[in-house]
């Protein structure tokens, strides 16, 4: 019934905005303008803030990700991963014991068995600690990109109240344009992966009284470990 | 919902008593208007960024017919499904169907306006399916059975005291001796009540911010983190969005992004900004099953090519309502509608007639505050002169402004008998204001000497003044 009902609502709907257009929809110039657009994407105007030299850049980005109340904390390479979360989590009387994806850059931390207890899959219920890499950061507003996929499952991004990010200095750009060149580069023109979440604080609300608390349904913890420089 | 926008005089002269509702309308005054201009401040490129967000949206409604095409395909090709809604009657039903098919009994919901646009909680509830509002904003004013009072902050009319009253009621199985005191407790209790219902939920339902055509993505732009664990974690992904959502690429989009979070709350970017594209892929371990795209138009094709083509391209920040003296003096509810505000006050009439919201476009001060924060360019004043006009328009011509105007017209354009009669008005008003020089009460003007004194007139008008001056000058030949 209802899809019955229904059925003429699409063409019904372009019908309505081609007439109050003033269009047809077959006008080969309209169309292929937009095509062009759609294969061939151009960046608009980017701020300048976003043109800086790396050691700026990663200076930028760190300021950025401060100012909404996570915390950087700066690693050599990632030799130094796993006791950098040891005493993260030691630090803030946490659970020695975090999930993460099967992203190969913590291959190294699983292998070290003894310090701290590294679990797999997606988020479940009860995790205390979430542990997931960005694929790319942008410095304009500290801005971490995070894909879904079996590397870095999306849920532990907010199920988790701590969440710890890792992300590489050469991962850091100025604007999100270079960010999202990287990820078409990855995954082809036009495609995403499911869920591509930018994160650039902790979890916060200011609903009531617009005074703000950090932790409304995400994490309240968002630490960043930036790798190399 | 039932709109009581006809009522707007009633509602506004209530808010404007309402002790409770002034004191929370202060926090708007303060804290939105700061931090956007501290944001502004921040970014040199601010107002050029302004003009190429505005740019990208025209370019997208003089194509939306095209643009529509495209996104649908590039969803499809992503593994989801498009729904098309004429009205709102048609995206309740469409959505109330997936909802049954999925066999849900809970679902939760991110914030979105255009889901209050339609009623769908109502629609859900009528069904017995169970709408969960997981922003906190939403989840209180659906607790105490309210509409949302702004849109980017729902509860923005209710303080401390009043929501810590409805978690004691609703909250039962906590203890009554905690502590709700402070705000932080306030949401760290939502945040354990709402976190079963993340994980029982069967369906979840988003808005969005934009639609991607480039990638057949949708967008939303949150602070909470609610939305991600609402399309995360059930197997059911719906979003509803209005056809005006759409945005050509990736780049397009960024753009607009930098304008939105600054011009709404003033912050540089919203904590979460996620694209979501077609259900879990291939070795995904997490993410929904099944994406369902819902497009409602609910009046947004008709606005197109009218002179009210330019509101489509509103991102919904809210900063025109921060800024406006008759929003922050009333608040949000005295619009009686959906939509508060000057984005409201055009909106609104368009949507739900412009005999019942006749009242929004004249309830502005034409400061022209909202078009000058307006991250999308919008002229708003522009269009709800536009909106009075149509209502004079329709008026009977013996209805009360009209005869009003006439009479008016028929001194304006008669030079003499205009003076004629200005000099008499003015002599005699000048003479019965007496040595106060002003009325406290007066016929004819009851509504306005209620409220204040009206100053009494000069004795003489500008006119006479003036032939008077160029007489004397005349006469000492200068």
């Amino acid at each position: 019934m209802a899809d019955k009902l229904l059925a003429g609502a699409r063409e019904a709907i372009i019908a309505k905005v081609r007439t109050s257009l003033g269009v047809r929809g077959d006008e080969p110039g309209r169309r292929g303008l937009v095509q062009s657009r759609l294969r061939n994407p151009s960046r608009n105007l980017i701020p300048e803030r976003a043109n800086k030299p790396k050691p700026e850049q990663l200076k930028l980005f760190q300021s950025m990700l401060e100012k909404t109340g996570a915390k950087v904390r700066r690693l050599r390479s990632l030799k130094a991963l796993p006791e950098a979360i040891a005493s993260l989590l030691r630090e803030n009387n946490l659970p020695m014991r975090l999930r993460a994806g099967n992203d190969a850059i913590f291959d190294e931390l699983r292998a070290q068995p003894g310090i701290l207890e590294v679990l797999s899959g997606p988020a479940e219920a009860d995790d205390v600690s979430g542990l997931t890499h960005a694929a790319a950061g942008a410095a304009e507003t500290g801005t971490l990109f995070l894909l879904s996929g079996p590397e870095n499952p999306s849920t532990l991004n907010f199920l988790p109240e701590n969440h710890v990010a890792v992300i590489l200095a050469a991962d850091i750009v100025g604007s999100y344009e270079e960010c999202w060149a990287k990820i078409r580069e990855r995954f082809g023109a036009g495609n995403m992966p499911r869920t591509v979440n930018l994160i650039s604080g902790p979890s916060r609300t200011a609903d009531i009284e617009q005074t703000i608390v950090t932790g409304a349904h995400g994490p309240k913890n968002l630490t960043v470990l930036l790798v190399g420089s | 919902m039932q709109p009581t926008s006809l009522n707007f005089k009633e509602n506004a002269s209530r808010a404007l008593h309402d002790t409770q509702l002034q004191r929370a309308l202060g926090n708007v005054k303060t804290g939105f208007i700061v931090s956007r201009a501290a944001a502004r401040a921040a970014l040199p490129e601010f107002d050029e960024l302004r003009a190429a967000a505005a740019e990208i949206k025209n370019h997208v409604l003089e194509n939306l017919d095209i643009y529509l095409e495209e996104y649908e395909r590039r969803v499809l090709e992503s593994g989801g499904h498009v729904h098309w809604a004429r009205d709102a009657a048609e995206a309740s039903q469409i959505i109330l169907k997936i909802c049954q098919d999925a066999g849900a009994k809970t679902v939760t919901k991110g914030k979105s306006m255009v889901s209050e646009e339609i009623g769908l909680n109502a629609a859900l509830e009528a069904a017995g399916i169970a709408p969960v509002e997981t922003d906190l904003g939403e989840y209180i004013i659906q607790i105490r059975h309210e509409a949302p009072s702004h849109i980017i902050a729902p509860a923005v009319h209710l303080n401390r005291d009043q929501i810590e009253k409805d978690f004691r009621d609703l909250h039962r199985s906590l203890s009554p001796e905690r502590d709700l005191s402070q705000i932080g407790e306030l949401v760290s209790e939502a945040r354990t009540m709402l976190r079963q219902k993340f994980l029982a939920a069967d369906v979840g339902i988003t808005g969005a911010n934009f639609l991607i055509a480039e990638t057949g993505s949708s967008v939303i732009v949150t602070n909470e983190g609610n939305g991600d664990l609402t399309q995360l974690l059930p197997r059911t992904h719906i979003v509803i969005a209005s056809i005006e959502k759409l945005v050509p690429t990736l780049e397009d989009t960024s753009t607009i992004i930098r304008v939105l979070a600054r011009s709404g709350t003033g912050q540089e970017i919203t904590s979460y900004t996620t694209f979501s594209t077609g259900p879990r892929q291939e070795g995904d371990p997490d993410g929904p099953d099944a994406y369902h795209v819902v497009l409602v138009d609910n009046g947004r094709s008709a606005m197109l090519g009218s002179e009210f083509q330019d509101m489509l391209r509103c991102i919904r920040c809210g900063a025109c309502m921060n800024h406006c003296p008759v929003y922050t003096a009333v608040g949000g509810h005295s619009y009686g509608w959906v939509y508060p505000g000057p984005m409201g006050a055009v909106l609104t009439p368009q949507l739900i007639g412009i005999h019942e919201g006749a009242h929004l476009p004249n309830a502005s001060t034409f400061c022209g505050r909202c078009q000058s924060v307006c991250p999308m360019m919008i002229p708003l004043p522009k269009m709800m002169r536009h909106w009075r006009e149509r209502d004079f328009e329709q008026k009977s011509s013996a209805s009360l402004p009209k005869l009003a105007l006439h009479a008016w017209a028929l001194f304006a354009t008669r030079p003499v008998l205009y003076r004629f009669a200005a000099n008499s008005a003015a002599r005699v008003l000048s003479f019965l204001g007496g040595r106060k020089r002003r009325f406290s009460s007066l016929p004819l003007a009851r509504a306005w000497t209620k409220y204040r004194d009206l100053p009494a007139p000069a004795p003489r008008t500008f006119q006479s003044l003036w032939q008077e001056r160029e007489r004397k000058r005349m006469r000492h030949g200068r």
